[in-house]
């Protein structure tokens, strides 16, 4: 199978390209010509490559989760440790790769969308070692939500800019980042945060973040000789699931899933699964699947863990599904808690709630495909941020 | 081939001299049944064209003015169906003004671009300008928005380069929108002098009138802009007046009339002798 997405104009299939307005159109073709000139320049990827080695922690290790294996009975599980890394997910991945291109623009300021906190704490911690000014955008819901989160991206020097416009959540803050980037765009670059947005992002995050799947490649060759049967991440905007699905999709015997979140059910509105549940539409520059109502305004979305709770996905992701590349899935709030629990208790690591959805379907497809199988789960985070989501669930005040 | 009402309109314009004043209301704010009644208070007020905002959720281009336009409108549910029965009721007394649908793609998007385009054109929409559609784009939405013989307007902005000026000329009708400012719509600094260089600049690549809107909210900024370009665009200055006014309905035609009337005595005022061209 060849695979050459984007093409030159930023689509994969009918999906993706740059829906924004014209005063963004040319700051976009700046931004291509330089990532285009610089992905292959040794010197680029020798400054990344360093960065992700000695500031990031990686590679990650894959991790055979034995105790888990034995308990669900069947394939073998592998977890990708992404939570290892320095900020304690995926994140930084990109945003390393992002402040690289802002330095080379010459770039002196940073602005970030942020739900969770996570890409906007990666982007505060690389703009304090690079001295850029960084100002994030986050919705006042999550502003509540995620409150250290929002004082780590303090500390790092970071101005955090609450939202109210709107739903008050990831969307939104990603329009008022725009709005940002469109008044500012002399000396602002723009850190998006997922695979999603107009070309070039979805390319050049999905670029920053493969070193994912590459790694896992590799690891898979040393630890059992081949590559895995299956591989499951879970799907937001989805970079974590793209980077490391992007190297593995020429290798056809291997099956993929994302994970969506299914937050009270896919067949309520209490969800944020474009892809399970959604129609294709335009939303944040590119077309892809979303969640909208008839009259083409943007749904309302839930999720137990907030950096799912968006209700658009990467474009690259839609053209997976409607290849058939990938299976697109759901796991509920209740599944995605139980598994946080399960995987916290059985083998002493916390997972975050995002990567919990993954785990999550992992339980099901471990006895379905079998013993003598091997199913790697990306585990995209750790789940310190979420011990106050989990404690006030169970009526737990932490102080 | 110019026969829309658009062209007509301009047309007439530039024949007598005069400036082109094109207001912006959102459809539906503060409530759905005022828009109409509001159309034609804005025509009384000396409008030459008027541009009829569809809102939408996630309005990434614009200001808190018109966000909150949005979402008054979006309390009611007003929908792009409904909207396009408001041009039908308008065009039952005023054949004459023309009316642009300006948005954001996805509401065409879900109802179906060739279903749209019929349906508008019945309606009375002359043209439509939607926000987030660049020229790279177009070719997937043009040749049915033409065939229903639907303007297409575009905006062109401080960043454009000649390539991208020229590109998007040769894809438009009806008129250009020359976006004033590197911002959201509603900001307030408006540089008279870079603009009339890149109306300048727009002029050499295209015959099409040229509009420059955002940041123009008054008799002053729309002399000064009148001065440099075939028309004005002011819809956040009086969005304000809807939202300031938003309890009082009632109130809200006369003072849009009004305030829109002092800008056409500030664009009158230029004379026919301003027509630099």
């Amino acid at each position: 199978m060849s695979y050459d997405f984007p093409d030159k104009k930023g689509h994969f299939g009918p999906y993706g390209g740059q829906f924004v307005a014209e005063t963004l159109m040319e700051p976009l073709r700046e931004l291509e010509a330089a990532y285009l000139r610089l992905k292959d320049d040794p010197a680029f990827l020798a400054e990344f490559d360093a960065d992700l080695r000695d500031y990031v922690g990686r590679p990650s290790p894959l991790y055979p989760a034995r105790r888990l294996t034995q308990r669900w009975g069947g394939a073998e599980i592998w977890l990708k440790r992404e939570d290892l890394n320095h900020t304690g997910a995926h994140k930084i991945n990109n945003t390393i790769g992002q402040a690289l291109l802002a330095k080379h623009l010459g770039k002196k300021r940073i602005i970030a969308e942020t739900g969770a906190g996570q890409h906007g704490v990666a982007s505060a911690t690389i703009a304090a070692r690079l001295g850029l000014q960084c100002v994030v955008y986050m919705g006042a819901e999550d502003v509540q939500r995620q409150s250290p989160n929002v004082f780590r991206m303090k500390l790092l020097g970071a101005e955090v800019r609450p939202v109210h416009s709107g739903t008050k959540t990831l969307k939104d803050a990603m329009n008022e980042a725009l709005r940002d980037w469109v008044t500012n765009v002399d000396d602002t670059f723009y850190v998006i945060g997922t695979v999603a947005g107009p070309h070039p992002y979805p390319m050049l995050v999905r670029d920053f973040q493969a070193v994912i799947g590459r790694e896992v490649i590799v690891q898979s060759q040393e630890k059992f000789g081949g590559l895995p049967d299956a591989l499951v991440a879970c799907v937001g905007g989805g970079s974590n699931a793209i980077g490391l699905f992007h190297p593995f999709i020429a290798h056809e015997n291997v099956a993929m899933y994302g994970v969506e979140a299914g937050g009270r059910g896919v067949d309520t509105p209490d969800h944020a699964a474009p892809l399970t549940a959604g129609r294709p539409g335009i939303l944040h520059g590119n077309r892809t699947y979303i969640m909208a109502d008839e009259n083409g305004q943007i749904l309302g979305t839930h999720s137990i863990s907030a950096g799912l709770d968006y209700p658009g996905v990467g474009p690259e992701h839609s053209w997976l599904k409607d290849s058939g590349r990938v299976s697109y899935v759901s796991a509920t709030d209740d599944e995605a808690l139980a598994a946080f629990h399960e995987l916290t208790r059985a083998e002493g690591i916390i997972p975050a709630l995002e990567s919990s959805h993954a785990i999550a379907y992992a339980k099901k497809l471990a006895p379905r495909l079998g013993a003598g199988k091997r199913i790697v789960v990306n585990l995209s985070g750790r789940g310190d941020k979420d011990i106050f989501t989990i404690a006030r669930l169970e009526g737990i005040t932490l102080t | 081939m110019n026969s829309s009402r658009l062209a007509a309109r301009f047309e007439r314009l530039r024949a007598a001299g005069r400036k082109a004043l094109i207001p912006y209301i959102t459809a539906g704010d503060p409530q759905p049944d005022v828009t109409v009644g509001l159309m034609h208070a804005l025509v009384r007020g000396g409008a030459d064209v008027i541009e009829l905002g569809v809102p939408f959720s996630d309005p990434m281009a614009d200001g808190p003015t018109i966000q909150l336009a949005c979402e008054r409108a979006l309390k009611y549910g007003t929908g792009l169906w409904q909207i396009l029965d408001m041009v039908a009721e308008f065009r039952r007394s005023d054949a004459d003004t023309p009316v642009v649908l300006m948005g954001y793609l996805n509401p065409v998007e879900m109802r179906g671009l060739e279903a749209f385009a019929a349906r508008a054109r019945a309606a009375g929409v002359d043209g439509v300008l939607l926000v987030d559609l660049a020229v790279e784009e177009a070719p997937d939405y043009l040749p049915t928005l033409r065939a229903h013989g639907l303007d297409c307007i575009f905006l062109l902005a401080p960043t454009s380069p000649p390539a991208r000026i020229e590109a998007i000329a040769r894809e438009a009708s009806g008129y250009l929108y020359y976006v004033s400012l590197k911002g959201v719509t509603g900001a307030a600094t408006l540089d008279v002098a870079s603009v009339a260089a890149k109306v300048a600049e727009i002029r050499r690549h295209t015959g099409l009138p040229v509009a420059v809107g955002f940041g123009i909210r008054d008799a002053a900024s729309a002399r000064a802009v009148g001065g440099v370009a075939d028309g004005v665009v002011v819809g956040s200055a009086l969005v304000a007046e809807i939202e300031r006014l938003q309890e009082r309905p009632q109130e809200l035609p006369a003072v849009l009339q009004e305030k829109l009337a002092a800008l056409r005595t500030a664009l009158d005022s230029l004379g026919p002798d301003a027509a630099q061209r």
